[in-house]
């Protein structure tokens, strides 16, 4: 009993932090049609400068915060300086994000070196909280909440205000949001810089529950892409879910099938695509 | 007539290239190319004649692979191994195409590289079938007719013969109706499906023939190295291999042999000064798209015309300016 709680709140964490690199992964390919590759290394570098950050003795929060802003200013100046350049050119765009993966992955290796290393979680949350006699580890429970938070403010940010609306109507259909006026070369920037932000902050957070290490961005970015076909692309409620569900069936899978954990995280999404190929809350199918 | 005596003195050196290739690290280098280059012509069936682009070839490569070996690991003989190494990678090349093709362009990339990640996740994480991160060593090479393979030089040849043979099946292919009717529905896919054509099996039918040929890299790698790890079906490989296609300029048929040997020489080179071959595949990999998106042969000689054509009317103006 006490294993299914604990895989279960396990399951909840992951999902949680799934959901910060998948929900800036799916808007970018919604809005921009371009499977961001180097997503997974935008996650690991959000990480490493988290690590960086925190041997300059700095708050964890505003590392994290730190983190996020400065994978923005990278998210952007990649937006501006390289993916405008190729506009509507899907193939050269996808072969650009995959280049910089490579980049970023082996400048990590130079700066950081090989060894993984363990991030400290802050001082208040370490330790556990006992509820009706059950334990929960305080900082896995703060992970959960700052997701959620982060999840309602996104979802606020994309159904209620101005620039969210811009966003949905770009995403429907970028020629008429051109029409009206939406510049949307703009969105394009905005978006993938809060992309690469989301991924930042989770990297920051992953630290102390996967620690940081070379080969981060390769075992984060399948499950990005895994989670987009579940959900669909483009949707943040398909990214929530998604990211649930493969929350869970990483956990159980690795107790359950030691051997075969990667391949039942697949079996979902290959079942979505013959099944549903757009996803749960996609439009299009890929 | 120049064309065949071309032709003729390339195949000349290419046989005798043992005899007048110094050492063995150089002889070594030059099997490199042509197994690399076996694999990026299978790879370019799918990216320059099917306009399919995959980015997860490394999965069918290591098929092959790690299905001969295990054979081999388990008593079989070679020609088991090979035949069962094929029947896999045919058989695995089919469920590839079968989910991958349910959709274009940008879905059919992410396909084939979650799917590619499946098998990489196979070979690294179910140790008791693939020895895992340590993967498998297998004894010796083939002896076909008696003829022992233990020596650089004897192996080049039999993978020049193999390579050879490849590019004539790779010639043919590419004019035969099917090879023509491919390049259909690359440009035109409606309106083949509305002259009768079924789209979906002839890219079917492509991807299998790929894999075939991803298949016999595969093998010619194992039997070059004698040893196959994880590393093979990684992303980095089918990126690797993507790279030869694109660099060398898609759709033809010395295209991809070039970049083959571009991206083996310049890995090698790279790697004898600096340990970065990651980031200078990166870089390479940015560059290209940026400045060359048609690809280095075409590419290059955009690039002298435009330095010729710069020449010419400095000179013009200089001549001007003179009189």
């Amino acid at each position: 009993m006490t294993l299914y709680i604990i895989l279960t709140i396990n399951s909840i964490t992951m999902g949680g932090l799934l959901f910060l690199l998948s929900a800036g992964f799916s808007l970018i390919f919604g809005l921009m049609r371009i499977p961001n590759l180097a997503h997974g290394a935008l996650f690991m570098l959000g990480a490493y400068f988290g690590v960086t950050f925190l041997r300059m003795e700095v708050n964890f929060w505003i590392a994290v915060i730190f983190s996020g802003v400065a994978l923005a200013i990278i998210g952007g100046v990649i937006e501006r300086l390289l993916l405008r350049r190729l506009a509507g050119q899907e193939l050269a765009q996808v072969l650009v994000t995959l280049g910089l993966a490579f980049i970023i992955a082996d400048v990590c290796l130079l700066i950081w070196t090989g060894d993984p290393i363990p991030l400290n979680a802050p001082e208040s949350l370490r330790g556990v909280e006992r509820f009706f006699g059950i334990v929960f580890p305080r900082y896995r429970l703060a992970v959960v909440v700052i997701a959620l938070i982060l999840a309602i403010g996104l979802w606020f940010l994309l159904e209620r205000t101005r620039l969210g609306a811009m966003i949905r109507a770009s995403v429907d259909d970028p020629e008429m949001a051109r029409v009206t006026g939406i510049r949307v070369s703009r969105l394009f920037t905005i978006v993938f810089a809060l992309g690469a932000a989301l991924a930042g902050v989770g990297g920051v957070l992953s630290g102390p529950i996967l620690s940081v290490y070379p080969g981060l961005d390769a075992e984060m970015l399948p499950l990005a892409l895994i989670i987009v076909i579940l959900g669909g692309a483009g949707s943040l409620p398909g990214a929530f879910l998604g990211s649930f569900v493969i929350g869970f069936i990483y956990n159980f899978g690795q107790v359950f099938f030691p051997d075969l954990a990667y391949v039942v995280l697949f079996l979902p999404m290959l079942l979505m695509l013959v099944l549903r190929p757009q996803g749960l809350f996609g439009k299009d199918p890929l | 007539m120049r064309e065949r005596c071309l032709i003729i003195v390339t195949l000349m050196s290419l046989v005798s290239l043992p005899l007048w290739m110094g050492s063995d690290y150089y002889i070594n280098i030059a099997s490199q190319i042509l197994i690399w280059a076996i694999f990026a012509l299978a790879l370019n069936v799918l990216v320059g004649w099917s306009g399919l682009v995959s980015l997860g070839h490394a999965g069918l490569f290591g098929m092959a692979c790690y299905t001969g070996a295990w054979l081999l690991e388990a008593g079989w003989g070679h020609f088991t191994a090979v035949l069962g190494a094929f029947a896999m990678t045919i058989l695995v090349s089919a469920i590839f195409g079968a989910l991958s093709l349910r959709t274009r362009g940008i879905g059919f990339i992410m396909i084939t590289l979650a799917i590619s990640q499946i098998l990489w996740g196979i070979a690294y994480r179910w140790i008791g079938l693939t020895n895992g991160d340590n993967g498998i060593i297998i004894s010796a090479r083939p002896t076909p007719f008696g003829i022992e393979m233990d020596t650089p030089g004897v192996f080049y040849i039999f993978t020049l013969i193999v390579f050879l043979l490849t590019m004539l099946i790779m010639a043919i292919f590419y004019q035969s109706p099917f090879g023509v009717s491919l390049r259909g529905t690359r440009d035109q896919s409606r309106r083949m499906s509305a002259l009768g054509f079924n789209v979906w099996l002839i890219r079917f039918f492509a991807i299998l023939f790929s894999g075939f040929f991803s298949g016999v890299a595969g093998l010619l790698f194992l039997y070059y190295h004698q040893y196959v790890s994880p590393h093979v079906l990684s992303l980095l490989n089918s990126a690797e291999v993507l790279l030869m296609v694109i660099s060398g300029g898609t759709g033809t048929l010395l295209g991809p042999v070039v970049g083959a040997g571009l991206v083996v020489v310049i890995k090698n080179v790279a790697s004898a000064y600096i340990e970065r071959w990651n980031m200078l595949l990166g870089v390479i990999f940015v560059a290209i798209v940026i400045f060359m998106p048609e690809g280095l042969v075409p590419g290059t000689q955009r690039l002298f015309r435009w330095v010729f054509s710069r020449i010419k009317s400095i000179g013009a103006a200089i001549k001007s300016e003179a009189s």
